[in-house]
């Protein structure tokens, strides 16, 4: 069963490193979730599978064939920031739509980058606030 | 229980709420929160600090749960150092803002102090997962004010800022979920026993989780082949942002000392000073990118990021050396750059604004309002920032070229501290000669309708300045309270005591 879910953790990270290394944003947000996904399903692995007791103690007893229960709250815990981050990094994706009418990275790249400070002639472009 | 501890992450998590239930229309009344909980914060760090200077280290077991099993909060001379320096920074930073940032873009003040949480919980966790917690509080408030105020170049910039980010906290979960699964402990003291006892058939994976993490920390602190993300961060964040953001750096450091010498350092058998090797040349290396990059930046807010690059660099590099010695001095060093750091940007910022669309960019511009008062304050902190006397960042310098006299990698390390220190110095007053001297020659800008100035960003400047002159003042008390500090981080067993300890725990 371990072995089935570290192979799912090879290959979500391989898509997800696929999806980064794209040129649309949308993509690479995309990426993100799915190598974020795969890293919680690889700790949810760390706690061992293969076993449907609960971890309950009882008095004077160890619970050797129940599943670990601590990284299955880490887990939770990560989904949850991973959400609000996925939420975020859409916001600002929504917002570089909005500024630059482009998801793409080189267009993005053209549009705001500053041009080579030692040609004074090229028009300048203000880079602050708008 | 000691009811301090917590004071630290609970003052600005209330604060910040209550700026986004209560003050979220009222600029005036959020000012005065954020001001006050500043202040507040200060006072309970210099509290801490007094506390901390007895030597023990004192434990905060939250909701009173035992050590491996529950999160505690450890206080020691480091932690106590670096919430003392937070809040200074904290405190600056935000009477710059007042002074017209925080009005450009909404919910400044509540991410502010929810980024200050986030900054005060990492420096006191004693646990791990609680540490990626905080690191992601810390975060999350970051990506806000990074994109505050917006503009094309900022969000570009902030795009690359959050997804490095993301990256990297997934890097950090991943080595959690390693180091867990051969140790089952989560608590640093904990994991500081049980890394001595894992098999040699585990130790792949406890020694993969240990780089990794040195990966994520490497990330923040902008260690040499991860530090992309820095130029265009900082460059282009807002400018108290980015004075923040100086002490940002310093969380990927502290936590190398923290994680490094804790569990991984000399009793941790196979796995002893598994961060050594890959720290020092990543260091050096680092320095000398950054202050190359000094030399070679379009304009002052590029300069000041790779001012900042660099000191990482030789930070970590005289970390790497990890002797008590050299750590006091790093430590010495820590806290003269971040000071420095701040300052240079907050002055980037105030030159910027007073440019028009020319900005911070290296080029001939009319003079300015203020120009000469501003000029003089970018020549005080770019000494500093340089490492030329009379300001602390020469003191600095001089005790790590002495702590690392004996290391075998003595040549490379005088060596490159030295010639870097000249080419900043080159660097830094081929800007400010551009920026300042020459342009001071052109005619001033036709009638600056501009109304007068406010006082406050040149408050917080030469508060910030000031601090300096204070720890070049203060610099013999200073450095023998850092090495008391360095020489408890060098004795973990006190550490493991204190935290788990039967006899003396939760004290």
């Amino acid at each position: 069963m371990e072995i089935v879910a570290a192979l799912t953790v090879g290959a979500l990270v391989a898509i997800g490193i696929w999806l980064l290394l794209d040129r649309n944003l949308v993509r690479v947000v995309l990426g993100v979730v799915v190598i974020g996904n795969a890293i919680n399903l690889g700790v949810l692995t760390a706690g061992r599978f293969g076993s449907r007791a609960a971890a309950f103690v009882a008095q004077g007893e160890v619970p050797l064939q129940a599943a670990n229960p601590l990284p299955q709250a880490l887990v939770l815990t990560a989904i949850v920031i991973g959400f609000a981050l996925f939420v975020f990094a859409l916001a600002v994706l929504k917002r570089t739509w909005e500024t630059h009418g482009t998801t793409e990275t080189d267009r993005v790249t053209a549009l705001a980058e500053e041009p080579a400070p030692d040609l004074p002639e090229t028009p300048l472009r203000p880079g602050g606030p708008a | 229980m000691n009811h301090w501890l917590i004071l630290p992450i609970l003052l600005p998590a209330v604060l910040g709420a209550l700026l986004v239930i209560a003050a979220r229309h009222d600029a005036l009344l959020s000012r005065v929160f954020s001001v006050a909980s500043c202040v507040l914060l200060l006072v309970v760090g210099l509290v801490l600090l007094a506390m901390a200077s007895d030597g023990s280290i004192r434990v905060y077991a939250l909701g009173d749960w035992v050590a491996p099993f529950g999160i505690v909060l450890v206080l020691d001379r480091l932690s106590a150092l670096m919430l003392v320096l937070t809040a200074v920074l904290g405190l600056g930073v935000l009477l710059y803002a007042i002074g017209g940032w925080d009005e450009r873009g909404k919910h400044f003040h509540p991410l502010f102090q929810f980024q200050l949480m986030g900054l005060n919980g990492a420096f006191l966790t004693g646990d791990f997962f609680n540490l990626f917690v905080f690191f992601e509080i810390l975060l999350i408030a970051s990506y806000g004010l990074m994109v505050h105020g917006g503009g094309g170049l900022r969000v570009k910039a902030g795009v690359q800022y959050v997804v490095t980010n993301l990256v990297g906290s997934s890097l950090f979960l991943i080595a959690v979920g390693l180091i867990y699964s051969v140790t089952g402990t989560l608590n640093m003291a904990d994991l500081a026993l049980k890394v001595p006892q894992v098999p040699p058939a585990d130790q792949a994976l406890l020694q993969t989780g240990g780089v990794l993490l040195l990966l994520v920390f490497g990330v923040k602190a902008a260690l040499v082949p991860l530090l992309f993300w820095v130029r265009g961060s900082f460059a282009n964040a807002p400018g108290p942002v980015a004075a923040l953001f100086a002490i940002m750096t310093k969380v990927g450091a502290y936590s190398i000392i923290r994680l490094y010498v804790l569990a991984f350092g000399e009793q941790a058998g196979e796995a002893a000073w598994l961060a050594a090797p890959w720290l020092l040349p990543a260091g050096l290396l680092t320095l000398v990118v950054g202050m190359t990059g000094v030399f070679a930046a379009r304009s002052l807010g590029q300069m000041a990021s790779f001012a900042v690059i660099g000191s990482m660099g030789m930070l970590l590099a005289t970390v790497s050396v990890f002797t008590p010695q050299a750590l006091s001095a790093a430590l010495f060093y820590l806290l003269h750059s971040t000071l420095a750091a701040a300052a240079l940007f907050l002055i980037v910022d105030l030159v910027a604004e007073r440019r028009g669309v020319l900005r911070d960019r290296l080029a001939l511009a009319p003079r300015f309002a203020q120009g000469t008062l501003i000029a003089g304050l970018f020549f005080a902190a770019a000494i500093a920032m340089a490492g030329m006397p009379p300001l602390s960042g020469f003191l600095g310098k001089l005790l790590v070229l002495d702590a690392v006299r004996s290391h075998p990698q003595v040549v490379w390390f005088w060596g490159l501290i030295l010639s870097t220190s000249l080419i900043a110095i080159v660097g830094f007053a081929r800007g400010g000669s551009l920026v300042f001297w020459k342009s001071h020659a052109l005619e001033a800008a036709a009638a600056s309708s501009r109304r007068p100035a406010p006082v406050l960003p040149f408050v917080a400047v030469g508060g910030l300045l000031g601090a300096l002159v204070v720890l070049t003042v203060a610099a013999g008390p200073v450095n023998a309270w850092l090495e008391l500090a360095a020489a408890q981080i060098f004795a973990p067993a006190g550490y493991i005591d204190a935290v788990l300890g039967t006899a003396t725990g939760g004290q």
